[in-house]
């Protein structure tokens, strides 16, 4: 098995096409992010106001056609609700350093989300107006997305032939009609506010300098994992109201990035470099050949 | 005599290929040996779970959770045995690109275990998939995630299933008896090669960049950010550790295969094999080492996790690296033997520790596998080893070419 110029030829070749394949991956990224980049849009919560009614749990589930929450599941400082498949959003209560305070949690819609930058199938989808939502025909149920969102947000129907990825999709619907999300649409004290990402981190700014004593002097989301579209207002540390304060400020994708760069150089080059290697201990063989 | 009834079987094929391939798929060994005595109902058993997972959903057959969405199928079949079948890469490396032409004899069955690894891993994966049939949007591209890891991974897992399947190509063309097709096929084998190693060093080291944006879930001793580099550098000892713990098997099952001779070179090929080893794990260590300083993890080291990162860097990467090195020294194969095997031990903990058991490390419900999973894990591995024996038996895998082969391999 000698190279001859046909195999030359043939590696050339493949390399071409790896290089022209490539560069139009890399064509490809920036249109889509780009285009007609709008405003994000995202939602503030503000603790302080939250009385735990758990209306917002209630539309949700309503919204989305799923079972609303019994009546002895309701926030109690003793055990931490969690989101699952059958729900998208859920509110806790802790006991904290200035009495019992309300956190809602659901789906934070990164503004450059992990579950995006991980799904092979560009099923976990950040629209243009904000919202991150997920689309069934094209999952394909490898629940990557799950091992790399920071918050632990995507939740799958293990008990399903044809399961589902469930999250908050910030009533994705509505938002594209120009609507609210049902939760900030019904919320009676008005602890939700919809609008742009800008407005909100204006008016949660306006609310902490207003009131210093009533705020912890943090809204988080504002650089939490690259910014977040969903912001929120605490009267304490956040670390007592359960939410993670050890993530990094860069967005997650930015974490594979290098490694994505590299792969189309090193899919060049390596096969270059082989063959050169190749070539060079070629002489080799036919040496040890001959004395034999 | 069994020379002489190939060669006659050889100018028959040409002519009734199809009854040759009939009479080929009878079994030819003994039926009832202890292997197939302990596999069988395995198998059996892990068919009816299969059968299961896809009527009940993943969840009737798997103790997965939402906070640990990846379990033993992904950590042992495909994070673990990917790293395993690395020795392919590594040994046509050798052969082909480097021409060590002493590594020549065992080329052919390293690619063939690596090749059926692959298609078994991968098949491993359809399992784990919650909607297996969008698996298609990836392939024929309405949806080309370019900025997924697992993408990327996937495309080079699937390429290279192709590349080690050119490479193995002439066996099948010489068991055939088709001597122009296997002319072709390897002629196409230094392509198959070269872009096999390429496709090898990528996918090996994506496999590690998976993890990397579960930064806060992992470890600090396992996470880092030279996981990809980790991954590559490990799969290279890992899959020849593999190549030596598989070879001294199929040497002791396959012997009828076997020329006279081989033993002594075989020996010397698990010499040279262990001095690649103690290599490829002195710069994994030097590389752990300058990790672990420079994220400055002594504080982790008196803790419980401390101590199991050190029984796998210590008691599985560093004495094994120190009996590959004796033994490569002293010339004692039955050290070499128990080396490789300690190495597979620590690889296998390794990729279990970063993709199950230090992930989320601090949660209060920890996964531990359904014995369901353990069974459809060994049945896949079983199936695996059938169609190898199936394959072995017919094919020039072990044995010669046939004599109208030049450049036997």
């Amino acid at each position: 098995m000698g190279i001859n110029r046909l195999n030359f030829l043939k590696v050339l070749g493949l390399t071409g096409a790896t290089l022209a394949f490539g560069k139009k991956l890399n064509a490809s990224q920036p249109s889509r992010t780009k285009g007609e980049q709008k405003e994000f849009v995202g939602v503030l919560y503000d603790s302080t106001r939250c009385v735990g009614c758990q209306e917002c749990e209630i539309v949700c589930a309503k919204e989305h056609g799923l079972p609303e929450p019994d009546s002895d599941d309701y926030p109690t400082t003793e055990v931490v609700r969690k989101t699952n498949e059958n729900r998208r959003s859920v509110i806790n209560v802790f006991n904290t350093s200035k009495g019992e305070v309300y956190a809602k949690k659901q789906c934070m819609h990164c503004s450059e989300p992990a579950c995006g930058a991980a799904c092979l199938t560009e099923a976990m989808h950040k629209t243009h107006e904000g919202p991150v939502i997920w689309r069934g025909d094209k999952c394909m149920g490898c629940r990557y997305c799950m091992i790399s969102c920071p918050f632990d947000v995507p939740k799958f129907e293990y008990q399903s032939t044809n399961p589902e990825i469930v999250k908050c999709t910030m009533c994705n619907e509505r938002v594209q009609e120009g609507g609210i999300p049902a939760c900030v649409e019904n919320c009676p004290a008005e602890a939700l506010m919809f609008g742009t990402r800008k407005d909100l981190l204006k008016e949660a700014r306006k609310r902490i300098v207003e009131n210093p004593d009533l705020y912890y002097d943090h809204i988080y989301g504002e650089h939490e994992a690259g910014g977040t579209e969903f912001l929120y207002l605490s009267p304490v540390p956040f670390k007592e109201i359960g939410f993670k304060t050890n993530l990094q400020n860069k967005s997650y994708p930015s974490l594979t990035k290098g490694f994505i760069g590299a792969i189309a150089p090193v899919d060049i080059l390596l096969p270059a470099a082989l063959l050169g290697i190749y070539e060079a201990t070629k002489s080799n063989k036919t040496k040890t050949e001959d004395e034999e | 005599m069994r020379q002489a009834i190939n060669i006659q079987s050889e100018e028959k094929r040409e002519n009734k290929i199809w009854p040759f391939l009939l009479s080929e798929l009878k079994p030819k060994g003994k039926i009832f040996t202890p292997f197939n005595i302990i596999s069988a109902p395995i198998m059996l058993a892990g068919i009816i779970i299969i059968f299961l997972r896809f009527w009940n959903g993943i969840g009737s057959v798997t103790n997965l959770s939402q906070d640990v969405p990846w379990g033993l199928w992904i950590g042992f079949d495909v994070v673990t045995g990917v790293a395993f079948a690395g020795g392919a890469y590594v040994l046509v490396f050798l052969v082909y690109i480097l021409n060590m032409e002493k590594y020549k004899p065992i080329a052919r069955i390293t690619v063939l275990n690596g090749f059926l690894a692959y298609l078994f891993y991968s098949g491993a994966l359809l399992l784990d998939l919650g909607r297996p049939l969008n698996v298609i949007n990836v392939v024929i591209g309405n949806n080309f995630g370019v900025s997924s890891v697992l993408f990327l991974v996937g495309w080079h897992f699937l390429l290279y299933m192709l590349a080690l399947f050119l490479e193995f190509s002439p066996a099948i063309a010489e068991w055939l008896g088709a001597r122009k097709l296997r002319k072709a096929l390897s002629g196409l084998t230094l392509v198959a090669v070269i872009f096999g190693i390429t496709l090898s060093v990528l996918h090996q080291s994506g496999i590690g960049a998976l993890f990397l944006m579960a930064k806060e879930k992992i470890h600090p001793l396992w996470y880092n950010s030279y996981m990809p580099i980790m991954f590559v550098v490990s799969s290279i000892f890992a899959g020849i550790s593999m190549v030596i713990f598989e070879g001294s098997i199929s040497h002791k099952v396959f012997s009828d295969q076997l020329e006279e001779g081989s033993h002594e070179k075989h020996n010397d090929i698990l010499h040279g094999l262990s001095k690649i080893c103690t290599g490829g794990m002195f710069v994994y260590l030097f590389l752990l080492v300058l990790i672990f300083v420079h994220q400055q993890n002594w504080e982790y080291l008196p803790t419980k996790m401390g101590a199991w990162f050190l029984v796998e860097v210590i008691g599985f990467v560093l004495t094994p690296m120190i009996l590959f090195y004796y033994s490569y020294r002293t010339k004692k194969i039955l050290w070499i033997k128990i080396a490789s095997i300690m190495t597979l031990v620590g690889i296998l903990l390794n990729r279990m520790n970063i993709s199950i058991i230090a992930y989320k490390w601090d949660a209060a419900v920890r996964y531990i596998p359904d014995w369901k999973e353990f069974v459809v894990t060994f049945t896949i591995i079983f199936i695996e080893i059938w169609i190898f024996r199936w394959i072995v038996r017919r094919m020039p895998v072990i044995r010669k070419s046939p004599s109208w082969v030049k450049d036997s391999h």
